[in-house]
């Protein structure tokens, strides 16, 4: 188990170290650096932005650098947004709002997802399988914008039942909360569903009523844990999904976070800001996904005895 | 004896068909016998002969696409083809259980041996204390012969090894005191050595609780060993039924016969060969009109191929289903 | 007298045992109890039709009533993508002056936008380049994660363990970050290589946009994992297989039996992975182009339709919700499509 944890976290860091140094050489692949806009600075003012930011050094020296700096928490200031400002100290200021919002979006999509798939499972081949599945594909088939923008127009723009801007009050939670989940309850739904058909086709469903016990107590005890098994796999990615589609949610409902901030930044080209907010949510999805092989060895009794805790 | 007379299970002329996308198929095709308390019964066929699905049928966990189509089963006089499920969920565990082939797979790898022993006794009856369910548990399985049955309750199932979990298994079948016991092919998955045990194990619980078996299997030497009875099916129907001296030593259908035939026998001391039955079985999709074995029969005749043959009285509860036997040499010869 | 001589004397000799027979009105024939033929045998067992896998893969296809009717939906968007522009006199990109922002019409079903461009012939355009952008990068994925997830496979051992890591490195990589990333910084560069090279691969390079450029780059990059895993996985069970060692045995190489053996076995799961690609591809694109970093100008996309009628949403929202709605459809028909194709290829379901 130990050797495990330590293999994966070892994984862990070599990921984001790759994504880092991708990050900046992708960023040194702009002709001319991150100065270079619509109206050229001169020469002179150049070489001296350039000196100031230690952009004339070599490539490897400027990436050795850029990540002593890193580790320590230095990403540099912000370029154009907000000229000067530490990144880092913008980051501490968006990210909790986008956490929020995400929260909020993770739960819903668990809590609405997990059951919608297990019913469905539980009258599989029935009608109210076959609702659910139509449901879950359509959820599954519907990007992040449409569903924002569908329900700003109805529930913002037609109907002005609800907030189209802004985080003020719970009720301003439920569009981008809902945008966030959308995708990601559909797709545990859909994994839900199939894994719970696996559990109920294993042979020890059938020695569980062989044994006469009840059909719901089969579906809940002896099923759902074994189903859920995979399901919790899916947690990792479902961070990832939220990261981005925070980009889409945070930017429809003019949502002050961090994925609205970073689209932003991309579209001025702040590198600093768009390098710095790439390694910071890598190293979410990053992290979340060490937490979530950790946690499936710990469900699973089979693992470490069996395998020694090798894959 | 004065139980004997009574029946425990009735069969009568079940049949039960699969509804594939491809068509029925009839994987029971009116089949009928009839056990009494604390009678072994074996079962012998080769694969897909239905003697499975026939045993599922009993204690109702026949799969969808899976129907029974006709006929009735009585146990203890009551049909339980009109059971609801309601009543199906607490007969199951209570009065008739089950035991399968595959011990690696049957046991749900998530919970504890205790946790699901306990749940067999506990759902059945709620008035049973957790305490009083942990006793029956751990004294179950000292009856299946483990050791340490108070270390091993609180182990889970992959720390068993697979003759372990069989007789884990069993202990789980037993523990409602049921009054008979499915097993279906319970040491096929088994080590040699392991099925040897179990098999001593089941005799010797059979003995001591006076429960009725069905024994599913397509090993005859395991037959012999343990069972009263017998039944040989073939391609969904019942080809013969006998007590085990009349099959193993008076065997009357050409089927029984070659099986007989190609079983190594210790007891012969002059060097036989084991004869194989040519041919593999009918299609179950479209099941031809006569005979299910003709085709693989040395001995079939025109009408076996246009006729299903009638079932046969031999005396003694032996009955076989073979043209051969409604016939008689014509006088004069 | 032999035994088998004194069973057929016997045989012939057989007649009913009216005592014996539950069913005394049965008419017998009068060669009723003779032997039977070995060819009578024969022809007792009816053989049901042999039925191919890819025969059966069809029937429960057409079986599937939702895959089928997403598989025409689908064709309708296609030939809307496809055929519709030639309906049309004007090309996506013809800006009519004195038509700027007009409603729907019978001229104009979808009406036209501030430029005056037909907007259901820019839906169209649209549709095509999500349909395109879906192809081509499913194909990549197709070629990368095949050979990867053969050679990996079939190679084994050490070889096997090295492309596994890698394999395992690039799951845990944030995919849609890189492309983000990705989509960004190359533009400039490829619009500088572009301009200044004359050659056709520059101009069509130029046309495709550097977006669409970086995601089949990141498909190129990160996307194969999966397809390569299942390949592996597929070689692995079959390089085992009897059949696999008797093509060994009779001196049949490796490429051989890579090409003879192992792929035709794994191809519906290939068809199913790759079928299942499409959308995801087509997803990503549109997500891009919402964000703005999408195809460039003129050409348009659904997503970027829907992100240019995102300003005038008060007073426009068909011109967003219309883009939208073909999106939802298209990635709905192909999603099903795929279940579909999945439930069919599968042959574990096979009854």
């Amino acid at each position: 188990m130990a050797k495990y944890i330590c293999k994966r976290i070892i994984m862990a860091i070599v990921v984001l170290l790759l994504i880092a140094s991708l990050t900046f050489l992708l960023m040194n692949l702009v002709p001319g650096g991150p100065f270079l806009s619509e109206k050229a600075p001169s020469q002179a003012v150049l070489d001296a932005l350039n000196a100031k930011y230690g952009l004339d050094q070599p490539l490897h020296i400027q990436l050795k650098n850029y990540m002593v700096n890193a580790l320590h928490g230095d990403f540099g200031v912000s370029l154009k947004m907000q000229k000067n400002r530490p990144v880092t100290d913008i980051i501490i200021e968006m990210f909790p709002v986008s956490l929020r919002v995400g929260i909020v979006a993770v739960i819903v999509a668990v809590i609405c997802g997990v059951p919608m798939g297990c019913i469905a499972a539980y009258y599989r081949g029935g009608k109210m399988d076959s609702f659910l599945r139509v449901v879950m594909t359509l959820g599954i088939s519907i990007p992040g914008f449409v569903v924002a923008t569908l329900l700003l127009i109805f529930f913002g723009v037609k109907l002005h039942w609800l907030p189209t801007m802004g985080l003020n009050g719970w009720t301003s939670y439920i569009m981008p909360a809902f945008t966030l989940a959308f995708y990601p309850m559909c797709y545990l739904g859909r994994l839900s569903r199939s894994s719970m058909l696996d559990a109920i086709n294993q042979d020890y469903i059938r020695t569980a009523r062989a044994k006469g016990v009840k059909g719901k107590a089969i579906i809940f005890k002896h099923a759902l844990r074994n189903a859920l098994i995979p399901v919790v796999t899916y947690l990792g990615p479902l961070t990832a999904g939220i990261v981005t589609g925070g980009f889409v949610a945070e930017t429809v409902f003019c949502i002050p976070g961090l994925g609205r901030y970073f689209v932003q930044s991309v579209l001025n080209r702040d590198y600093p800001i768009i390098m710095a907010t790439t390694i910071f949510l890598a190293a979410l999805v990053i992290l979340m996904n060490l937490v979530v092989d950790i946690l499936y060895k710990v469900i699973d009794p089979r693992i470490d005895i069996t395998k020694g805790g090798e894959h | 004896m004065e139980n004997n007379e009574k029946k425990l299970i009735e069969v009568k002329d079940l049949k039960v068909s699969f509804f594939t996308p491809a068509g029925e198929v009839k994987a029971v095709g009116g089949i009928s016998y009839e056990m009494g308390y604390s009678e072994v019964m074996g079962i012998v066929g080769e694969s897909g002969s239905g003697k499975s699905v026939e045993a599922y049928t009993i204690i109702g966990l026949l799969a969808s696409p899976g129907k029974v189509v006709g006929g009735e089963i009585l146990f203890e006089g009551k049909n339980l083809l009109e059971y609801d499920k309601k009543q199906m969920e607490d007969f199951r565990g209570r009065e008739v259980s089950m035991i399968f082939q595959n011990p690696m797979t049957c046991l749900n790898p998530v919970y504890t041996i205790g946790n699901q022993l306990m749940e067999a006794l506990l759902c059945h009856d709620k008035s049973i204390g957790r305490e009083e369910a942990r006793n029956r548990a751990i004294e179950m399985l000292t009856l299946v012969g483990i050791n340490n049955p108070d270390k091993r309750i609180k182990q889970y199932p992959h720390e068993l090894s697979g003759g372990m979990r069989q007789r884990v298994m069993i202990a789980m079948g037993l523990i409602c005191h049921p009054k008979l016991l499915i097993a279906d092919e319970p040491t096929t998955a088994l080590d040699v050595t392991i099925q040897a045990q179990i098999l001593e194990l089941m005799k010797d619980i059979q003995k001591k609780t006076q429960m009725s078996i069905i024994f599913i299997t397509h090993n005859l030497g395991v037959v012999a060993e343990i069972c009263d009875k017998v039944s040989v099916m073939y391609a969904g129907k019942i080809v013969e039924q006998g007590n085990v001296n009349d099959i193993f030593y008076n065997p009357s259908h050409p089927y029984t016969k070659g099986l007989l035939r190609s079983m190594p026998r210790v007891d012969e001391t002059i060097y036989e060969r084991l004869i194989p039955i040519e041919g593999s079985p009918v299609d179950m999709l479209n099941p031809p009109e006569g005979c299910g074995f003709g085709a693989r029969c040395e001995h079939c005749m025109k009408i076996c191929l246009r006729k299903q043959p009638p079932t046969v009285e031999l005396g003694n509860g032996h009955r076989a289903a073979c043209w051969l036997l409604a016939t008689k040499e014509k006088e004069g010869n | 007298m032999t035994e088998a001589t004194k069973d057929l004397k016997k045989m012939l000799s057989l007649q009913p045992d009216w005592d014996r027979l539950p069913d005394p009105n049965f008419e017998f024939l009068p060669d009723d109890f003779e032997l039977a033929s070995d060819e009578a045998k024969e022809n007792f067992i009816e053989k049901a039709p042999p039925v191919t896998y890819w025969q059966d893969a069809v029937r429960r296809f057409k079986q599937n009533t939702v895959a089928m009717f997403a598989l025409g939906l689908l064709i309708v968007i296609i030939l809307f993508a496809f055929v519709g522009p030639l309906f049309f006199e004007n090309d996506y990109t013809t800006m009519v002056r004195g038509q700027e922002n007009l409603g729907m019409s019978l001229k104009h079903p979808f009406g036209t936008d501030k430029f005056g461009r037909d907007l259901m012939l820019r839906t169209m355009y649209g549709s095509r380049i999500s349909l395109l952008v879906g192809i081509c990068a499913s194909a990549i994925v197709l070629v990368i994660g095949t050979i990867y997830g053969s050679i990996s496979g079939f190679v084994g051992g050490r070889v096997d363990d090295i492309m596994m890591r890698i394999v395992e490195l690039i799951y845990s990589i944030p995919e849609v970050l890189v492309v983000l990333l990705i989509s960004i910084t190359i533009k400039i560069p490829i619009q500088n290589w572009c301009n200044s090279s004359d050659s056709s691969l520059a101009h069509s390079v130029a046309q495709t946009g550097p977006s669409l450029i970086a995601i089949f780059i990141a498909f190129g990059l990160l996307y194969w994992v999966t397809m390569s895993r299942i390949i592996r996985g597929q070689v692995l069970m079959l390089k085992q297989q009897e059949y696999v060692t008797a093509a060994r045995a009779l001196g049949a190489g490796s490429k051989r039996i890579v090409k003879r053996h192992l792929w035709p076995n794994c191809i519906g799961q290939i068809i199913v992975t790759t079928a299942m690609q499409i959308p995801s591809a087509i997803f990503l694109e549109s997500f891009l182009s919402f964000l703005g970093i999408g195809v460039a100008a003129p050409m348009t996309s659904l997503g970027s339709m829907a992100s240019d009628a995102l300003g005038g949403i008060y007073t426009y929202p068909y011109r967003l919700i219309i883009p939208a709605i073909i999106l939802s459809l298209l990635i709905l028909s192909l999603n099903l499509v795929g279940d579909g194709l999945r439930d069919a290829l599968d042959p574990r379901l096979k009854k």
